[in-house]
This record gives C-alpha cells, structure tokens and sequence, in this order.
C-alpha cells in the first residue's frame, strides 16, 4: 500500500515535470543549449542533489543541456568551490550551496551577478518567493548572485501523539524541552518494546552542530529584533559568547545530550531524520524536511504524529548594557509571546544556485536557465512536498493553500501546523540570521564547531568553551581586519 | 749517439684524442641517464616539499581576482605551538603527578646512562654525538609532553599521532611475528591460513574504515545483539575518547598484521635448518631457540619492516577520518588529518606548519631507530 502511494506520488510527480517542462521550456526553446554542458557541484545527497539529478535529464531533453550533477560530501564543498575557482581551474560552472558563503565567493568576482536575466525571467515569478528568501538568499549587496532552490529554518517537532498521551503540552521554552525529554527519555515511543529517546539533535563533528547550538543560543542572546544581531556587538565587533547567555545556552545543549542516543555526538541530520521518524524519537530540532520526510509512507512511523512549532525561547534574556541575564519584560523582550522571548534562526537559509562567472557566456546561460526552471512553482512546488529532495518551502504560493501538502500526503491539520510553524518563523520580526561575514565558514565550521565538539567529548568545560570560542573568534576578526569585518556584519544586519 | 727514428717516434708525446660530439655525448651518458630520475625527484619531492615550507609561512586569503598569499612569518608555528591552536596539536596539559615524575625521572636517568656508555665505550664521535643530542632531546620533550596529556589532561594529534605509531606498530609486529611463527611450522592448512591472514591488507583503507564502524555499532550493528546480551547497548564506543582511539587502533592493527606476518614468515622459512636440526638434537628448548638462532636470524628483516611501517603509520588518516571524523571532540586526530582539515578549511598555512611538525618528529624518530636499532640488528646477526 506504501509502496503504490509513493508510486503514485512519483508518477505526479514525473506528469507534473513533464507538463511544466514544456511551459518553462519556452523560457529556453528547445535545442537552445544543444551540446552544451553544465558541471554543478552541491553536496552528497540523496537530499538536494537528487531533485537536480532526476529534473536534468527532463531539461537536456527540451533545451539539449547536459547538466552533470557532481557530489562532494558537505564538509568538502565550500573548499572544493574555492579552490576550483580561486586557482583558475574552472571545471565547475555552476554549484548550489549556501547562501551564507556568497560572501566569500562575491568578493573575489567568483560568482556570475544574476540581476538582469532574474529581472527579465518572468517564469520564476520572483514576486512569489518569500521577501526573506528573495533578499537573503538570492542577493548580495543588493545584486542577485543566486537562485533560491529551498527556504531554511530551524525548528522544534515534537510526537504530539505522545505528548497528548502523557498531557505534556507543546515546549514554549528551552527549560520545557528539558522537561519534556527528560520525562519521555527511555520510554518506548514506537510500540517495539525497546526504549527510546527524549531528544534527538545532530551534534557530530564537521556536520550541523553549529547550526544547533545558535538555534538554543539565538533566544538568550537576541530579543530586540533581527538587526541587534546574536554573533557579534555591533559597536566594537567582540564575539557575543563570553556572557551569562552564551552559557545558559551551553547548558542546554549538553543536557539534552543526557535524553539522546548513546552516540548523539556522532549523528547528523541524516541520522537523527531516520530516529525521529521511526518514532525512535521525542523532540528533535531540524530544518523544514522533517515535516516532509514524516509523511513519507515507506520510511516513516510517525505520519500525522508530528507536531511543528517555532524554536523554544527563553524568559530570560542578554541585557547587552550590563551583560547579566535578564528577566523578560516590556523593555527587554518587546516581540515576547506569553512572555517568552523567541529568536526563529534562519539557520543556513536554504541551498541556492550560483553560476561561475569564468564559464563560457553559453554555459552560464544554460545554467541560468536550469536553476531557474527548478525553482519555478511547477517544478518547485511539488518538490518542496516530497521530502527526499531536501527543498523545503520558500514561495508564498507554496504557504497559501493546503492542498498542495494534502495531495502529498499530509493532513489538513497537520499541514497547517506545519506551514504555520514556518510562517510564525518566517514572519517573526525576532528572527537571528545566519552570520554572513567574510570567512563565516570558518567561524562557524572550525571554531564554533570544534569547540562545542570538544565540549561535548569533556575535553573542554563550559568556561573553556567559551574561552576557546571567543579567541577563535578574535583571531579570525583580527586576521580579517576588525573594522572590515564590522562594517559587513553591520550591513547584514541592515545597519 | 743519433737517435733513430723508431726512437724520436717512441719518445714523441702520444697525439691527445679528438674530442669530438659522439665522445661528449658518451661522457655525459651517465648523466642523461639520471637526469630523468632527478627531475621527477625534483618535481615530486623536493618542489612540494619546498612550496609547503613557504606555505607554512604565509596566510592564504580570498582577493578580488582570486586569492593572495601573505607573509606571515612563523606566525603559524606560533599558532600551533603557542596559540589558540596549541590544544589541537600538542593538546591541554595537566600538572605532574607522583606517577608522572617518576616515569619522567627513570627516563632522564636512562638517557643519562645512554649517553653515558657512548662516553665511555671507546667510539665517541660528534656527529654520533649530535645524533643522540637530537634524539634525546626529541625523546624527552614526546614524553613530557605524553605525560602532562594521558594522565589528566587531554592529548593533541601529536601524541594521539604516537599512540598509533607505537602502540599500534608494536602490536601489529608482535601479532605478525606470533603468527609468522606459527604458520612456519608443519602444521596442517598453514597455506589455508597464509591466505587469510592476508586478506585485511589487500582490502582498501576507507572499506576497512566503514567494516569496523559498523562492527563497533551498538545500537545498529550486525554484532548489536551481542553488545546488548552484554549490556553493552547503550555505550557509545564513539563517545568515549580512549574507546574511539582504541577503535581506531584496532583497525589500523587488523590491516597492518598481514604486512607484518608475510615478510617475517618469509625470513622464518629463510632461517639456516641445520642449525635449528642441530639446536633440537642437542635439546634445546623453544626459548632458547628463538633466542639465539630464530631471532638473531630474523632480526635485519624484522628492523626493516618495523621501519617501514613507522614511517607508514606517521602518516595515519583514512581509518580515523572515516570511522570517527576524529572525534569526539578531537580525540582521534592524527597529524595528517589535523593537517587535512585545516587545508580543507583555507588555512594553508596552518595545514602546511603541521605538516612539517610532522616530517621533523617522523624523521627524527625513524632515522633514530634506523641508527640506534637497525643497525644493532645486523651488527647481532653478523
């Protein structure tokens, strides 16, 4: 029965691509790109790199470009990218990843500036990507560089079918998702006899860690809307982690870990995904696909059973005059919600396509043109449904109507408590944006993340933690230049 | 007397060779010949090595055009030895403990007697004197460095890059070794087991990395129902920093032991069989025919081996990248993969210093134990 629903599903899904081929093949006629090929580079999959695999050849057939999908693990691509362009080699014409790293690659004249074929390309109807996405994801100092495949955010599902069973409501705080872990941990949450776990949260090293930490740290840290920022102060650029909040968030962090799997330190995202909907977990803290992948038939438990929400806050908050941890109130929490301070982080901000500005005019317009088609509603809409792909919704379409989710398989109401979460993350004028600094990755992959790893492991204590960050942090301000790197995590944040 | 003309012709100085294209070419033959040699040595070698020493002084950042490369003097080896990446590569240190300082004393007074019986043995040199000068010196300060780590601290990729050199190099020979022995017997289907217990070396690094992280599985593993009737389920091998390393060395011990036992089985079979007959008849046990005739007999090839694989297991990164990403924390990392990241993250410089902390430690240690050990060996089986 799974099986022929999924059947179903992918058959949709193929009739669906090959009506919207012919539409947005009109963009680009057919045998336009006739022996033209595109090397795009994203990460390993099967998640984003396998919507770009099974839509190529649809694209080569109407426009006759070759696209090759080439794979690179994720810790690898940011890398990979620049050293492929940086050294004048030029073998990748074109790559989706994070729009974070665009900084990087803008700088030094790597990417193709996207402004004028966007404006003049009336089928990805950009007025129908979410303004965040559309301005975060795809622009850079107010050019457009990339097209926005997926919207990212990270948020806190829950079994709400357990939680009505032992009468534990949704967690509005940090503190609640403790509680509730700790008072789920070791039950059996999936009917096989064995106990399972109150949390489950992708801690391993070199994968998405340090998204995790900031997405429990943002609440503590950030309460007077988007533009006070949760990295750094925005007068003097001093790393935001050696306070009271930094800490509290620290200290949720590893007691979560007391809840999780014996070998949470060493799970990713695709581990935790298959725990969570195998029912094996509570309470997980993800980006959008869980809501997709728990409604897939063949792999998931959990259908119907899951529960969305924004992150959890915090009522307690970083008073940035005196550094201490501050009781919420009108002043110090001003977008509270029943007195709970939320921070949504916009962790990633969702998988875009670049294109490398040295590829052949040819080339990059055949790019373009593919990036384009994937992100046009005919194709995106039915991907952002199936969660597999890895794309999780970013256009306003793609929020308005339940249909779209019930077709795939969702309940209404579990859909609109899906979407809801997103909008509520999405809409949130409290939202903490990823840091887009020059050399962010190493911010965040090196240091952030090999603190927190070592923090984990009882290498470092929690003070230690702090220490080891916030001279990371310095170094690479100092390397970097200190008033540079200010200026351009001012201008992030819109000051 | 006059002189006739044989002898004005004998006493005529013998006319100097034409030396012409053909006889330039043949004198510089040798030359040609090796040219080839030294360019690809030169390209491969000495170029990388050359350019990695200037990258270890620079700091790469990203510029308008592509990238540029900064001097930056030994800023990195700064970094690493004194700086914010000092817990990466030498690790956080504890204070000395009762244990500590008398293992760290009973060394110094070993050096001591070392240098002592150079000094007094009758074949005291200066460059055997500089020689040992550097190996002591590397010598204490690895153990020093071993000590104020293992026992309260926590160890950097240095010494967790020792760990697998040592213990896993002299475990690795001591299971080949044991083997070897066993299997050059006449014992039934030794060829059986020849062939098996080559196996793990021809199967490639990366496979071996994934068969032991699923082994060491607990929850999912095909061996979990075991770990779990031992209650072991919910302990994460991983989890634990001894645990992990011991992982690591198990794999890296599963792979290598073949190498080991092949060659050492080779020069067993090798051995003089009159003196073994001649050993037996006159009654002597198994201890003491290993000790004077089998291993005086095996000992040059069993140095070399030994050699070799130190040389080998310095450079250790595919079973630690793999099976644990070098974590927990940074528990596992070696050298090499400590190296690997910081490349894979743009800190060239950084990537290149460790690379050279490496080459120094493993050329000093290597070299030692080739003038201090190997030799000895052959002096033995002379």
């Amino acid at each position: 029965m799974a099986k022929r629903t999924n059947e179903r599903k992918l058959g949709a899904l193929l009739l669906a691509g090959a009506a919207s081929l012919a539409i947005s093949a009109s963009a680009a006629s057919a045998g336009e790109f006739d022996g033209v090929t595109v090397n795009v580079m994203t990460f390993t999959g099967p998640q984003i790199a396998e919507p770009l695999q099974r839509r190529a050849p649809d694209f080569e057939k109407a426009t006759g470009a070759k696209v090759n999908i080439i794979t690179v693990p994720f810790s690898d691509l940011y890398s990979k990218l620049l050293t492929d362009w940086a050294t004048g080699t030029n073998s990748i014409d074109a790559a989706v990843f994070a729009p974070q790293w665009a900084v990087d690659y803008v700088g030094p004249g790597f990417l193709e500036n996207l402004t004028e074929r966007a404006a003049a390309d009336g089928d990805l109807m950009a007025d129908d990507i979410a303004p965040f996405f559309r301005e975060f994801s795809q622009k850079y100092g107010g050019d457009t560089y990339m097209l926005t495949l997926d919207g990212d955010f990270h948020m806190a599902y829950y079994r709400s079918d357990i939680f009505k069973e032992n009468g534990i409501p949704a967690p509005e705080t940090w503190d609640d998702y403790i509680v509730a872990a700790k008072a789920l941990h070791g039950k059996d949450l999936n009917g096989d006899g064995s106990p399972d776990y109150g949390s489950c949260i992708s801690k391993k090293r070199g994968a998405q860690a340090y998204w995790a930490i900031y997405s429990i740290a943002a609440s503590f840290l950030q309460s007077q809307g988007t533009s006070q920022g949760a990295f750094f102060d925005t007068e003097t650029m001093a790393p935001l982690v050696n306070n009271p909040a930094f800490g509290a968030a620290l200290d949720v962090y590893t007691d979560t870990t007391a809840f999780g799997p014996p070998d949470e330190i060493n799970l990713d995202v695709g581990d935790t995904r298959g725990l969570f909907t195998s029912g094996r977990c509570a309470l997980t803290v993800d980006w959008g696909d869980i809501g997709t992948l728990a409604i897939d038939p063949e792999n998931s438990s959990v259908a119907d059973k899951v529960g969305s929400i924004m992150l959890p806050g915090s009522k307690k908050v970083l008073d940035r005059s005196s550094g201490e941890l501050v009781d919420c109130d009108a002043n110090s929490c001003p977008h509270a919600i029943n007195g709970v301070n939320r921070a949504p982080f916009a962790a990633f901000g969702g998988w875009s396509g670049g294109i490398n500005a040295k590829a052949d005019d040819k080339v990059k317009d055949a790019a373009y043109a593919f990036f384009s088609h994937m992100s046009q509603p005919a194709q995106s809409n039915a991907d952002v449904t199936v969660g597999k792909t890895g794309f999780n919704p970013y256009r306003l379409s793609q929020f308005a109507d339940t249909k779209l989710w019930e077709e795939a398989g969702m309940s209404k109401a579990a859909a609109e408590d899906y979407l809801g979460a997103i909008q509520d993350s999405l809409n949130s004028p409290n939202m903490v944006l990823d840091l887009r600094i020059p050399q962010n990755q190493a911010y965040q992959q090196v240091v952030l993340d090999n603190a927190i790893a070592r923090l984990l492991a009882g290498e470092l204590d929690k003070a230690g933690t702090i220490a080891a960050i916030e001279e990371g942090w310095n170094e690479l301000n100092e390397e970097n230049g200190v008033e540079d790197q200010l200026k351009v995590y001012r201008s992030t944040l819109g000051l | 007397m006059p002189q006739t003309q044989t002898a004005a012709i004998s006493r005529t100085e013998p006319a100097p060779p034409k030396f012409g294209l053909a006889e330039w070419i043949d004198q510089q033959t040798g030359k040609l010949f090796v040219l080839p040699a030294v360019i690809i040595l030169l390209a491969f070698a000495i170029f990388p090595l050359l350019i990695s020493a200037y990258l270890s002084l620079i700091k790469f950042k990203l510029a308008t055009g592509g990238f540029s490369l900064n001097y930056v003097g030994l800023r990195n080896f700064k970094k690493l030895f004194y700086g914010s990446q000092q817990y990466h590569l030498l690790g956080t240190f504890d204070a000395f403990g009762i244990f500590e300082w008398t293992v760290f004393a009973a060394a110094l007074a070993l050096v001591a007697y070392w240098f002592f019986r150079f000094f007094t043995g009758g074949y005291f040199n200066i460059p055997g004197f500089i020689g040992r000068l550097i190996t002591a010196s590397l010598f204490i300060a690895l153990l020093w460095l071993t000590l104020a780590t293992v026992f309260g601290g926590h160890p950097g990729s240095l010494v967790v890059t020792l760990f697998y050199v040592t213990v896993g190099v002299s475990l690795q020979f001591g299971i080949g070794l044991g083997l070897a022995l066993l299997c050059g017997q006449a014992i039934r289907g030794r060829n059986a087991f020849r062939i098996i217990f080559f196996i793990p070396l021809m199967v490639t690094p990366v496979g071996i990395a994934y068969m032991f992280r699923m082994l060491a599985d607990m929850q999912r593993g095909p061996l979990a129902n075991i770990w779990q009737w031992f209650g072991l389920g919910e302990f994460s091998w991983a989890a634990d920093p001894w645990s992990a390393r011991m992982v690591v060395l198990t794999g890296d011990t599963w792979q290598w032991v073949p190498f080991m036992f092949i060659v050492l089985l080779a020069a067993v079979e090798n051995m003089p069989r009159d003196q073994l007959e001649a050993a037996k008849i006159d009654g002597a046990g198994s201890w003491q025919i290993f000790r004077d005739i089998t291993w005086p007999s095996i000992a040059p090839v069993a140095a070399t081996i030994v050699l070799i694989r130190l040389i080998e297991a310095f450079k250790i990164i595919d079973l630690p990248n793999v099976l644990t990403n070098g974590g927990p924390g940074i528990a596992t990392e070696s050298l090499t993969l400590h190296s690997f990241i910081a490349w894979r993250t743009q800190d060239l410089g950084g990537s290149a210093a460790v690379g050279y902390t490496l080459l120094f430690v493993s050329t000093v240690t290597c070299v030692s134990f080739f003038n201090f050990i190997g030799q000895k060996t052959r002096k033995t089986e002379a």
